[in-house]
């Protein structure tokens, strides 16, 4: 409350200086630029997002040195800050790209190039081309600004068959990543200040800056790391307490399963608490799903989807409101650059779903090539058709790939000193746990940075490799942690492995307390 | 068994009354009531329904591939092969060749290079590094004068790029942005829900809705006295929806009067090559005339730009970009963690606006066919325009400024008494009144003039000229119909 006070009134003072300072500046000419930092739009000022923040900023930095400079101990630098599959040399899904790149080039569907292109093209994917091409016009064109409607209704289909629920292609929206649809849900959500939002610690930092970005509140939800990440309803309802009793409007709750920065899926046991704690509290639900199909336990942890879960719990909970997110970014396809992906809106009120179109439309329409590339994922090629085949194999393989290396990181990263590591139970990130010895917190202090952000500058002076700090998405106090991919070619998984390695014991040799 | 899963009684936690009120207050006309009713009509038809017409015409949008403009065939080629590089592979030449010309399959090489690992990758924040020279360069010879392309920032369309700026200059509630009336209302809408104040200058329709610099003065120094901290200058060059080109006198005045008066330059320049009369109002970039004015390394200024208008209109790709000029090094950095939180625009809509500035050129094998296709989308749109223009200034009580530039026109209407009564007792704008029953009459759907704003006391409607040329005599004709019944029973 004092704290409210203080910044109204400091506000109010701020107002009149800038109103005297500009009727000022106004009549004797200028000096200085009209627009800076302090200026500026505040909550940007606030905002951060360690994910491009100042460690890729640094390799990237390193990168171009090292078209230059090669003394600098390694050759290359290896992002692992980010999950950009394609990035690091994972080939595209073959019948996604032969669809996309036709529907670009309707040319070359005419008759008189029939010949020329079956030598180049399955017809399976002609045929998908001029379906959709039939459907959308011209992939130029805005369309409409939900997405368009054939391929809402595809969703649909897919989530029928995900779930086993019927799905309204009404209640869909397209979007550009999931991200996109995140930050619109979040602003529809944010009435003011006091809006509060549960978020997992540690989260994807999309949240947090968003939140940051709407001067919304966050309300952190602790994981607990030794029950794998686990998330209990007690430490749900405590948080929401404490939060409500400061006078925080709680009014959602973001749940990223599989986890992100933390890759633990929840048990359906565990979701259908959750859901009842929903309605028991009141609070939308936000379910972040973009990592469903990278799952590396499928017995023991199958993917549940949310909508499923509420869906089979009956009729009374048709009271639980729900917004689901998906994206064409992760999974095996990791179409990162193209933005697709979708929200679908379970239980929302009718007025709020005509105010979610207006704010769709404003942008007008999320790109249609990100729109045909979430048709595609959610409609792949099915047994019998001519690229099955081919399309299962390329499936199969990364994800294969994904789960050998993500064992290989985590047994890496445990035969550290000092650190440990839960498993990758799904998603494409370790987040090793690392117990920073005091001499290098005192070092960290001394150069003005978190412990984990000087450990991890140090790993990328030393070897090139980029991982972000578990500051950036948030962490039990006093521990330290970082974030990596597990998405370094496999063929130089060994070398990055034992880079790591050779680092981690020289710095922790340096700073052994 | 079937579900019921009609929760109309059950109360929400999330209602229209307690979400975000930004959202809530903002409006967006183009795609607004008329254009959802317009929609419903479609699918009406669709179904065989019998309306007074045959099909929904939408000419409340600049769309031109919804209505059946080609796209060029060179970016088409290229962002083809950029799509599946497979195509590229030595074994496939003899075929690839067949259908694609040489020059198409060494820019998606080029290109395919300059992305890196592939299109299908988060690339740079700000756009891939070469894909953002390539526009330096074009800036460059456009206009005589270096761009650094550091300073230039691909986006998803001209929109997000304006979304960002209008959010970075919004400090508080008091931070004002002058925005011109008529304007294109993304600028209105995202004032509103940024909760910032539009600060409104207005067009002069009688003089070709001509900006005076010395009102906007006024009007800053009036906003000003309020307590607004007025701090931006919004200008749609050429307009939209008025379509008017400024000249470049008067671009320096304005240039000075954002010197004078500490105000950020925000260059909306999306339609700059929809120029129709360009011997008396060829395009000049803000860019440019800023370089030639006396305050040249001071001024502070945003330009946009789009692959969504000009003769290539692809829209649905979502590709743009905007360049600073002066802007504090801070704020520079600011702008970039902005764009980093939303990852990267997409990369399809960035190798389009790289091919947008690096066409062909004479010489190459595709450049016959590129400006074939330019010059007779061009001289259609021009054609398009002037035939609209006199059908609008043909109907009773109505006049019509011409297009300099943009796709669009923006005719006053005089409404008589009885039909501004009848719209009074429906309780809607007059402008939506009329625009309504042109709808249900005809099939053609515009934006009323409110939509856009306008001097109090006039109406007005905003309609494109995109409908394809071998249907503009029906298009015409229909109009005019209404419009004439319209009068009959609204002056008797």
């Amino acid at each position: 409350m004092l704290r409210n006070l203080y910044r109204t009134t400091s506000l109010a003072a701020r107002q009149s200086n800038i109103h005297y300072r500009t009727l000022r500046l106004a009549s004797t000419g200028s000096k200085g630029k009209v627009l800076t930092t302090d200026r500026i739009n505040p909550h940007i000022r606030n905002a951060e997002y360690a994910v491009r923040g100042a460690l890729p900023i640094r390799a990237e930095a390193l990168s171009k040195e090292l078209q230059t400079n090669k003394s600098l101990g390694f050759d290359r630098v290896v992002f692992c800050n980010i999950g950009n599959p394609q990035q690091l040399q994972q080939k595209p899904i073959t019948f996604f790209r032969q669809v996309a790149s036709l529907c670009d080039n309707p040319e070359l569907l005419k008759a008189e190039n029939r010949e020329d292109l079956l030598k180049l093209y399955p017809q399976d994917a002609i045929d998908r081309a001029e379906l959709l091409l039939k459907h959308i016009g011209s992939v130029g064109a805005y369309s409409h600004s939900q997405g368009l409607p054939h391929i809402r209704e595809n969703i649909a289909k897919f989530l029928e068959r995900r779930d086993g629920f019927p799905a309204n292609p009404e209640h869909i929206y397209l979007t550009q990543g999931a991200s996109s649809g995140v930050q619109n849900v979040l602003q529809m959500l944010t009435e003011n200040e006091k809006s509060g939002i549960m978020i997992p610690i540690p989260q994807y930092p999309l949240y947090s800056a968003t939140l940051s970005l709407i001067n919304a509140t966050p309300v952190p939800y602790y994981l607990k790391e030794e029950q794998d990440w686990g998330l209990s309803v007690a430490e749900l309802k405590k948080s929401v307490d404490e939060s409500r009793a400061k006078g925080v409007d709680v009014r959602a709750l973001a749940i990223i399963n599989p986890g992100n920065p933390t890759g633990q899926c929840l048990t359906e046991g565990n979701m259908r608490e959750i859901v009842d704690f929903c309605k028991a509290e009141n609070l939308v639900l936000l379910a972040d799903e973009v990592y469903q199909t990278n799952i590396y336990k499928p017995e023991q942890r199958p993917f549940h989807s949310f909508k499923k879960v509420l869906r089979s719990m009956g009729e009374e909970y048709n009271d639980v409101e729900l917004f689901s997110f998906h994206s064409t970014s992760k999974g095996m396809i990791g179409e990162c650059g193209r933005r697709g992906g979708y929200l679908e809106c379970v239980n929302i009120d009718e007025g709020v779903l005509q105010q979610l179109y207006k704010v769709a439309s404003i942008s007008l329409c999320p790109n249609v090539h990100g729109q045909i590339m979430t048709d595609l994922m959610t409609n792949p090629p099915v047994e019998g058709d001519a690229s099955y085949e081919l399309y299962n194999k390329e499936v199969n393989g990364i994800y294969e790939s994904l789960r050998r290396r993500a064992t290989k990181l985590a047994s890496c990263f445990n035969g550290l000193e000092n650190v440990t590591c839960n498993d990758a139970e799904g998603a494409m990130y370790l987040f090793p746990r690392v117990r920073i010895p005091n001499k290098a917190i005192e070092a960290a202090k001394e150069a003005g940075v978190a412990a984990d952000a000087f450990y991890a500058l140090k790993m990328l002076e030393a070897t090139g490799v980029c991982v972000i700090p578990g500051s950036g998405f948030g962490q039990e106090p006093n521990t330290w942690h970082f974030r990596s991919t597990f998405l370094p070619e496999e063929h130089l998984f060994d070398q990055f492995c034992s880079n790591i390695e050779k680092f981690h014991k020289e710095f922790m040799n340096e700073y052994r307390d | 068994m079937t579900l019921n899963y009609d929760n109309e009684a059950l109360p929400k936690v999330l209602t229209v009354e307690n979400m975000n009120p930004h959202i809530r207050e903002m409006e967006y006309a183009v795609r607004g009531r008329l254009a959802i009713r317009a929609e419903e009509l479609r699918d009406a038809l669709a179904q065989g329904e019998k309306l007074p017409f045959k099909t929904v015409v939408s000419c409340n949008i600049g769309n031109p591939q919804q209505l059946n403009q080609k796209p060029i065939t060179f970016f088409r080629q290229v962002v083809s092969l950029c799509e599946n590089p497979d195509l590229l592979a030595p074994e496939k030449e003899a075929i690839v060749s067949q259908l694609y010309p040489i020059d198409a399959i060494e820019r998606a090489r080029q290109i395919l290079k300059d992305v890196g690992a592939s299109i299908g990758a988060y690339s740079h924040s700000q756009g891939v590094p070469a894909l953002r020279k390539s526009v330096a360069d074009f800036i460059a010879e456009r206009d005589g004068h270096p761009a650094d392309p550091n300073s230039i920032y691909l986006t998803q369309g001209a929109s997000s790029g304006v979304q960002n700026i209008l959010s970075i200059l919004t400090q508080n509630e008091k931070s004002g942005i002058l925005i011109p009336i008529p304007q294109y209302p993304l600028y209105s809408a995202t004032l509103t829900l940024l909760g910032a104040t539009p600060v409104p200058y207005y067009l002069d329709e009688e003089t070709g809705w001509s900006l005076d610099v010395e009102e906007i003065r006024q009007t800053v120094r009036e906003a000003r006295s309020k307590g607004t901290d007025v701090r931006a200058l919004v200008i749609i060059n050429p307009g939209n929806p008025t379509g008017q080109c400024l000249d470049a006198l008067n671009m320096q005045d304005v240039l000075t009067l954002c010197h004078q008066e500490r105000l950020v330059l925000l260059a909306d320049e999306v339609y700059q090559t929809n120029i129709y009369e360009p011997e008396q109002r060829p395009f000049v970039s803000f860019k440019k005339a800023l370089k030639e004015h006396p305050q040249h390394d001071t001024i502070e200024l945003v330009s946009f730009h789009s692959i969504s208008k000009g003769m290539i209109g692809e829209c649905g790709r979502r590709g743009g970009y905007f360049e600073c000029c002066n802007l504090d090094k801070g704020v520079m950095d600011q702008l970039y963690k902005m764009a980093s939180v939303s990852l990267c625009p997409n990369v399809s809509g960035q190798i389009m606006t790289s091919l947008m500035v690096t066409p062909p050129k004479q010489g190459d094998p595709s450049y016959e066919l590129y400006h074939k296709e330019m010059t007779g989308l061009y001289e259609s749109l021009r054609r398009r325009s002037k035939k609209l223009e006199a059908v609008f200034n043909d109907l009773e009580g109505v006049t019509c400024q011409p297009a300099m530039g943009s796709m669009y026109l923006f005719p006053r209407i005089r409404l008589p008494e009885k039909a501004l009564a009848r719209a009074a007792e429906l309780n809607q704008k007059p402008d939506a009144f009329y625009c309504d029953l042109m709808l249900e009459a005809t099939g053609v759907c515009v934006v009323p003039g409110s939509g856009f704003a306008q001097k109090d006391g006039t109406w007005h409607f905003r309609s494109t000229f995109l409908p394809p040329e071998e249907l503009f005599d029906d298009f015409c004709n229909g109009i005019r119909k209404f419009h004439q019944d319209f009068m009959n029973e609204y002056n008797k």
